[in-house]
């Protein structure tokens, strides 16, 4: 479907095309969001429907609504992200790409009376613990990461959606992979989740 | 044939479906014998349904109402 017209916005909002699509993405977007920009979630999600319905008229394929307003939405969290101006903890990516959080639980052995040990390392963390540890990634891996593992979505949609060519997407992703499973062992470490039944 | 480092490195492009024919077979012929790759390839896979299984804050009831509101802002625009 293409809009051309002048008055395609009011036609599209009129015509049922753009409210329904909107309202049905709602809980999704803002679900996302929350993921990407946590208390801003409401307002990046206000942002999107703006440049969404604004937008709209160019939207050739209706059936691609939702990754669209998935694609605005990305960019609105990624502008509110760097307005934030909020610098994420220096990483050193180096160090991080030999870092891994298999061998390193088995080495330590936190829970020394376990059978089941890398199990037992990851139930020690519940859903705030995670979107801290998430939290602590720079934007350019935290995005990709959350929208390919949390989100379930193909990396080739996020390349689309980040703009980015597909072989920098897999860098990213691989790079973000390590520096999640450097931050969930250094958070568990200083939470103290690193001692037996320190949760459950 | 190639080496443990090789193949934890490729562990999640393989999980992801992303390596090639060449490099997928690769892969499980290392993981045919080795046995602490294969506990790799088990606790990527762990970490990825870790990662998938803790969900977001549903949308709350109020935040709804003012995005509803803001839909019905912009159909009011001239």
């Amino acid at each position: 479907m293409v809009r051309t017209d002048e008055s395609g916005l009011r036609a599209a909002s009129a015509g049922g095309g753009f409210r329904p699509l909107a309202e049905e993405q709602l809980p999704r977007l803002y679900r996302l969001a929350r993921r990407l920009v946590g208390e801003e979630a409401e307002d990046a999600v206000q942002d999107a429907l703006l440049k969404a319905y604004r937008s709209y008229d160019r939207l050739e394929d209706t059936a691609a609504g939702p990754a669209w307003l998935t694609a605005i939405l990305v960019n609105c969290c990624r502008d509110r992200a760097r307005a934030r101006a909020r610098r994420p903890e220096e990483v050193e990516l180096d160090e991080v790409e030999e870092f891994s959080l298999f061998r390193t639980i088995a080495h330590e052995d936190p829970f020394p009376y376990s059978d089941s040990l890398h199990l037992d390392f990851l139930q020690q963390f519940g859903a705030e613990d995670v979107r801290a540890v998430l939290a602590k990634l720079p934007d350019s891996y935290r995005v990709p990461l959350v929208l390919v593992y949390c989100e379930g979505y193909h990396v080739k949609e996020v390349a689309f959606f980040l703009g980015v060519p597909l072989g920098t997407m897999l860098a990213r992703l691989h790079r973000g992979r390590k520096l999640f499973e450097r931050q969930l062992w250094d958070y568990a470490d200083e939470y103290g989740l690193l001692k037996e039944g320190a949760r459950r | 044939m190639i080496t443990c480092a090789e193949a934890v490195r490729q562990l999640w492009e393989y999980l992801d479906g992303l390596v090639d024919e060449s490099q997928r077979e690769a892969i499980e012929e290392h993981l045919s014998f080795c046995r602490r790759c294969c506990g790799e390839v088990e606790f990527a896979e762990e970490l990825r349904r870790f990662l998938a299984e803790h969900p977001e804050a549903e949308l709350p009831e109020e935040a709804r109402a003012r995005l509803i509101a803001t839909l019905d802002e912009l159909e009011k625009q001239p």
